[in-house]
């Protein structure tokens, strides 16, 4: 059994990689710029998905807070990656220190994650003691102040015409290979001892207690790696699409991260991935629709009706809480 | 009489508003013993566990744990201590398999931190075989491998008192405490399950704890036993004279209405 795990496992998760990687390089070379653009957004909400599913999937917890991480880590690296000679004219009242810093991309992702982390982190610390879903309502909060934030601390963020002409240093391998990290970890979690605990203590947290594991201390991890996460996909969208303003990522896209979560199946990481692909794929889909008949947030109402008839006839989403059988193997090893 | 003492319960009581659930209660567990709580219905012999478990806190009194004063400390810190137990509503991690159960049992003792784990460091993999191997061992002890791959939450009611026992002896307690463990078992079940406390007795050499309504089981198992009766202790010691005990006898047959027995 034990031999069974150390080989085939790492062999087989390479080879898919390389697979999707060849996809990408494919789509790269063959597809028009918007497509391929559209697919780096989609990785980004593969790899958003997925890390909600860290926290709401595995830990049990009921999280809203990606968008307020987001924005976080959107307004965080824009800054941070800013020539100061933009600086001086787009955000003047800006403190010395950040007026004459710019970070390569890969730093100014990496001090978005950690801000979004700490702030979890905070944020965590009384609501996480709590019972029931005061989660939700707390990263609801959140979602509010950090909006009132990014409009109102104009010093930092130039208020509500937010930041434009953000330098375009993301590109669709950027967003593959975060997105390739984050199943990653969500996977290698899920199938080693410390996703266990999760597990655990999303089924019964009384008896994962008892048994050893600090659920506290567990949500806390699933937490703060959930909005590590999200922070950067904040700085890698933003990077992207080159725009951010304090209504960027607000409650909508709460509502739709938690809908590709649920419709995949809540607990199953290969479900966020495909949910994540559909909905991105669906309501770019229906844009032209909506422009030429007037219909706009069609999509909305699409993902929406989704969420419903899913909840309706396969109550527990897609794929469960499961994984299938090859992803199994790659990280399971000889586990059932 | 002198085996290192596992659980030390100093005076503990515990009030949920005006209600005294327990009041007063002490205990001594040592190292070997197999020790039964009775009592009638609504004693405290829950309350009790959960106190002695860290489910609650006592509103006065101390637990030591190995020596070690544990009062008001989260339920985990008590389990790492070595206090395992099995509840009378069963929980089970319901969605996972009854590997995996087991397993869940073992992170506290092998589970590797999450860097290992992300970069599937050597200690991870050496902790994963670890965990597995420990969880076989146990699913045999407790006859459970040709169960190892359904899914906890589809077993049958026998089976899944039999997982909790497993989960909690994942955790190696120094303590094992049961709470009706034979609850809603048919006799043949039951017969398994004593044999399978007396091995757990003394092949692991775990002090272990029962509350039962099976008389016979309990006299028949302890060599050592409580009663409780409205959250006081009214007798403690062998099964010989607890029966004997007129304060027992006035627990579960009650007093003459005129005051004939003044126990």
């Amino acid at each position: 059994m034990a031999a069974a795990r150390s080989f085939t496992g790492p062999v087989a998760g390479i080879a898919v990689l390389c697979a999707c990687a060849v996809l990408v390089y494919g789509a790269q070379a063959r597809l028009s710029p918007y497509l391929v653009t559209l697919l780096a957004i989609t990785l980004i909400n593969v790899a958003l998905a997925v890390s909600l599913n860290i926290s709401n999937g595995l830990a049990g917890l009921f999280s809203l807070g990606h968008p307020a991480f987001m924005t976080i880590g959107a307004y965080v690296s824009a800054v941070l990656t800013f020539p100061p000679g933009r600086k001086d004219f787009m955000l003047p009242d800006l403190p010395s220190f950040l007026m004459t810093t710019q970070l390569p991309l890969l730093p100014a992702l990496a001090v978005a994650g950690m801000i979004g982390a700490v702030i979890a982190f905070l944020v965590g610390l009384p609501v996480l003691r709590l019972k029931g879903h005061y989660l939700a309502v707390a990263t609801l909060g959140l979602i509010v102040i950090v909006q009132g934030l990014a409009t109102n601390w104009s010093g930092l963020t130039r208020g509500g015409s937010g930041l434009n002409g953000i330098p375009r240093l993301t590109g669709i391998w950027w967003c593959f290979g975060f997105a390739a990290l984050v199943v990653y970890t969500a996977l290698r979690l899920k199938f080693s001892s410390l996703g266990r605990a999760m597990m655990a203590t999303r089924e019964n947290a009384l008896a994962a207690e008892s048994s050893g594991v600090s659920t506290y201390r567990i949500r806390m991890l699933a937490f703060v790696l959930g909005a590590f996460f999200a922070a950067i996909a904040g700085g890698l969208m933003v990077h992207l699409i080159t725009v951010v303003t304090p209504k960027s990522y607000s409650v909508v896209l709460a509502f739709n991260l938690v809908a590709m979560v649920v419709i995949g199946g809540t607990g199953s990481i290969t479900g966020s991935i495909v949910a994540a692909i559909a909905l991105t794929g669906l309501s770019e889909a229906v844009r032209p629709l909506e422009e030429k008949l007037g219909l706009y947030g069609l999509s909305q109402v699409i993902v929406a009706l989704g969420l419903i008839l899913v909840l309706f006839f396969r109550p527990n989403g897609l794929l469960g809480s499961g994984e299938p059988r090859f992803v199994r193997r790659i990280f399971g090893g000889s586990l059932p | 009489m002198s085996a290192p003492e596992v659980i030390t319960a100093d005076n503990l009581s515990r009030r949920f508003g005006g209600l005294v659930a327990v009041e007063g209660y002490s205990l001594v567990l040592r190292a070997g013993e197999l020790v039964g709580l009775i009592g009638p219905n609504g004693a405290g012999k829950t309350t009790a566990f959960n106190l002695l478990t860290g489910v609650i806190r006592p509103t006065s009194g101390r637990i030591r744990i190995a020596g070690e004063d544990l009062t008001g400390r989260a339920p985990n810190v008590l389990a790492r201590h070595g206090v395992a137990r099995t509840f009378q509503n069963i929980r089970l991690f319901s969605d996972l398999s009854v590997l995996e159960n087991i397993m869940c049992g073992a992170h506290m003792r092998y589970g590797a931190s999450i860097f290992p784990t992300l970069f599937q460091l050597p200690a991870f993999r050496r902790a994963e075989r670890r965990i597995e191997q420990r969880a076989m061992e146990i699913s045999e002890l407790t006859g459970l491998t040709h169960l190892m791959e359904r899914r906890a939450g589809d077993l049958s009611y026998g089976d899944q008192r039999r997982v909790e026992i497993a989960r909690a002896l994942a955790s190696e307690p120094a303590a094992l405490l049961l709470d009706e463990p034979a609850a809603g078992l048919n006799p043949s079940e039951t017969e398994t399950l004593v044999s399978l406390i007396r091995r757990i007795n003394r092949q692991l050499g775990a002090a272990v704890m029962v509350v039962e309504h099976d008389m016979r089981l309990v006299m028949g198992l302890c060599q050592r036993i409580q009663v409780l009766n409205r959250g006081r202790l009214v007798a403690d010691g062998t099964p010989a004279e607890v029966q004997n005990d007129p304060g027992v006898i006035e627990a579960y047959l009650g007093t003459r209405r005129n005051g004939g027995a003044n126990a």
